[in-house]
């Protein structure tokens, strides 16, 4: 698949800019993060990067010349894709600087990350909410003084509460109702002790804090719909591949995948941390005590993303025997949606077409999407500084950084690492 | 403790501070012969005589300048007007020579006296006749403005008025001088610059002052039926105000009314309510409603002014409205 490069507001306040020099000539390889050219912007010279892989293609703008935020610059492709048509439709770069941001921001995706499905439910919109008491403009709920401090203090949504008072005001008695009745709602996050107390539920809806709405509004402002940021760990496979081989030994029935033992240890894993399977609903996170797995497939007619359900609840030979089923219906265009919607968290797998590391693209409303690379034999340094070969495997987490912060992330990639490099406790 | 009237109670304060302190003296129309007006200096001239108990003509502007000449050189005048509409005629001697006298004589001259006499709206006295005048005189740095209303507070306060050193104006009723109250027989005083909590409740606050107490009364009567309790605060003095009252009852209820006799613009209320905003901003649930006279000349048709006054009625709608209840 093709990336575009685009001009891309290197500054806040960059309208246009200036390509000084170009770093990369036709015909060059590239991976994402190379450097592609250099950008005069209004404050300084600033270097644009490459937000995909493979060749590039076609060098739209000269260098020289100034171009919109939002432009087309140039075309990554691989050496063989027809790049005809988007190279023609470059001709009016002053339609792509209308809308800078969204422009610049949503065709930069990285390889054919998974997301492309899922056409049920395109947009993160909350479902079943109850109705805000926001005006018709959204966004302002109107509160009493009073309620908004009870609100703050009680970690509680004012966007999910009903508001009894003129034009929908929430006012104090209101507060004290959604304590009342949505006790569960209250005061969760503080103490990171009961995170893993079983609530019984399918899931736990939590209400947003104010720090919480204000990462979430200033992030997506800053990076387009969902601020994406990226996570790359590198595990160590040997346990794996012994476990593997010993079960093969087994008999036929106990083959499995390294792509199997991935899925079951995201699964567990997921099962530990609900902060990262969770759905973001736009005024509320949601998180699921349960895994829906889901794992990205190409296809002819292009990804789709087929859903392992109550995947922490199956042994890893039931993953291994459903990811194949899924798998082969997805080529052959047999699923149906009910077997590729309602995934809480999404797994894509290029390492069998050698790509040792990707970032792949958030499915929304899932908050995050995990990146599994090729494995590799590398020579490590162990800790005594002694050398040898190890078994490498590179998994990229893609996280909404409304839902996930950098170290609750980390955390969870904490976990999976100890998972995947002790799969003895898969079985546990 | 003995129940006495409004009326006796103010009596009692001039008596007893008068045999306190030689210094006291009492002047103005009706006060002496007459034994005021309304009565309240009955019996004064007969004990005190009339170098302390002194009629004036009608002549508002000049005794009361006569008080503040008096005050300069050592005396502690009590200036009673017939009413502060007749006071208006005295505002340059209370307002430029009274109120800034201290201040204008780099504090060679205080000015420890008191004006007093009925505000607001008795019955059919018309537009020239019922006005209240807190917020005029409230205006001013350098005055002091006690609003009693009830018989302890009345007689507490003028004790403290006449003991203080700076001008004090002192706010009565024509209504209230007969209602009644209990009132010790022993010497007492009532702080100025000191609210009162008149009465206990959970649900709202009512704040004001003077004749207003009665009508908040009985709206927390009222209310209490429906299961509504209010913190009623009678502020009792209106400069300096007991911001710290004001705010804990606030804060304690969440939702005020703010209850005064006179007009709504740049009224006393709007003070009261710049202090719940900028102090409970984060405890109020709900706006603040003020309660308050028809933005009109008092009319004198019977139910024109019913019509005009703050009541019970307006009070109790204000409360439902802020607890959400209409």
């Amino acid at each position: 698949m093709a990336t575009k490069v685009f001009m891309e507001a290197l500054s806040p306040t960059m309208e246009e800019g200036r390509l000084v020099k170009w770093l990369k000539n036709e015909g060059d390889a590239v991976k994402t993060g190379d450097l592609l050219a250099e950008v005069e912007t209004d404050k300084a010279v600033m270097e644009l990067s490459a937000r995909g892989d493979g060749i590039l293609r076609k060098r739209i703008v000269g260098e020289g010349v100034t171009a919109p935020v939002g432009a087309l610059v140039a075309v990554i492709a691989t050496k063989d894709e027809d790049i005809a048509a988007l190279v023609a439709g470059a001709g009016a770069p002053a339609v792509a600087a209308a809308a800078p941001p969204a422009t610049a921001a949503t065709p930069a995706p990285a390889a054919a990350a998974s997301s492309a499905a899922a056409p049920a439910r395109a947009a993160p919109v909350p479902q079943g909410t109850p109705t805000p008491a926001t005006t018709a403009g959204g966004g302002r709920v109107r509160t009493s003084p009073l309620a908004r401090r009870l609100a703050g203090e009680q970690g509680l949504d004012l966007g999910a509460v009903q508001g009894s008072g003129p034009a929908g005001r929430i006012i104090k008695r209101d507060i004290e109702a959604a304590i009342a009745g949505g006790g569960a709602r209250a005061a969760t996050g503080a103490a990171p002790v009961p995170r893993r107390a079983v609530s019984g539920n399918a899931f736990d809806d939590v209400a947003l804090t104010q720090i919480r709405k204000t990462i979430a509004k200033r992030l997506a402002e800053s990076i387009g719909p969902i601020p994406t940021f990226y996570l790359t760990a590198e595990f160590n496979l040997d346990r794996a591949a012994e476990m593997r081989t010993a079960a093969a030994e087994l008999g036929p029935e106990f083959k499995v995948s390294f792509n199997d033992i991935v899925l079951k240890a995201t699964a567990t894993a997921l099962q530990q941390h609900p902060e990262v399977n969770a759905h973001w609903l736009g005024d509320r996170i949601r998180h699921f005590n349960t895994v829906h797995l889901g794992m990205a497939v190409a296809t002819d007619d292009g990804l789709i993303v087929p859903v392992i359900f109550n995947a922490e609840q199956k042994r890893m030979s039931e993953i291994s025997a459903e990811a194949k089923v899924l798998a082969k219906k997805a080529r052959e265009r047999k699923l149906k949606p009910e077997e590729f919607t309602g995934s809480t968290f999404s797994v894509s797998n290029l390492g069998m077409m050698q790509i040792d590391q990707f970032t792949a693209i958030i499915n929304p409303p899932e908050c995050a999407i995990l990146a599994i690379g090729a494995i590799e034999d590398k020579v490590i340094v162990a800790p005594d500084g002694s050398f040898g070969v190890s078994k490498r495997l590179r998994v990229t987490m893609s996280c909404d950084h409304r839902v996930i912060d950098g170290a609750v992330g980390a955390t969870f990639l904490q976990t999976l690492r100890r998972l995947i490099e002790n799969p003895l406790l898969l079985v546990f | 403790m003995p129940v006495i009237t409004y009326r006796e109670a103010l009596n009692q304060a001039l008596r007893e501070e008068m045999a306190r302190d030689d210094r006291v003296f009492l002047m103005g129309e009706e006060v002496g012969v007459y034994n005021g007006a309304y009565k309240v200096s009955k019996g004064l001239l007969e004990e005190f005589g009339e170098m302390r108990v002194v009629d004036t003509p009608i002549t508002e502007l000049g005794f009361a300048g006569v008080g503040v000449g008096a005050a300069m050189v050592g005396l502690r005048p009590i200036v009673e007007f017939m009413t502060w509409n007749f006071a208006l005629l005295a505002i340059d001697q209370i307002v430029n020579a009274a109120a800034k006298m201290l201040y204008m004589s780099g504090g060679q001259y205080p000015m420890p006296m008191v004006f007093r006499g009925p505000n607001g709206a008795a019955l059919q006295l018309s537009a020239q006749h019922s006005q209240a005048f807190e917020s005029w005189l409230a205006h001013i740095p350098g005055l002091k403005v006690v609003v009693p209303g009830t018989p302890y507070d009345a007689k507490g306060l003028l004790k403290s008025a006449i003991r203080d050193d700076n001008p004090v104006i002192m706010l009565e009723g024509e209504m209230l001088y007969n209602t009644k109250g209990e009132v010790p027989e022993e010497d007492y005083l009532v702080p100025i610059g000191k609210a009162d909590l008149k009465r206990e409740g959970s649900d709202c606050s009512i704040i004001t002052s003077g004749k207003m107490v009665l009508v908040a009364m009985n709206a927390a009567d009222k209310l209490a039926q429906d299961g509504i309790h209010i913190d009623v605060v009678d502020l009792r003095t209106v400069r300096p105000m007991d911001v710290e009252a004001i705010t804990a009852s606030v804060k304690k209820t969440n939702r005020a009314v703010v209850l005064e006799e006179g007009w709504e613009i740049a009224g006393i209320g709007a003070q009261v309510v710049d202090y719940i905003q900028r102090d409970c901003f984060d405890h109020l649930d709900a706006p603040v409603i003020r309660v308050h006279q028809a933005d009109t000349p008092m009319p004198y048709a019977k139910g024109l002014e019913r019509a005009a006054k703050p009541d019970l009625g307006k009070t109790i709608a204000a409360v439902r409205k802020v607890m959400y209840l209409d």
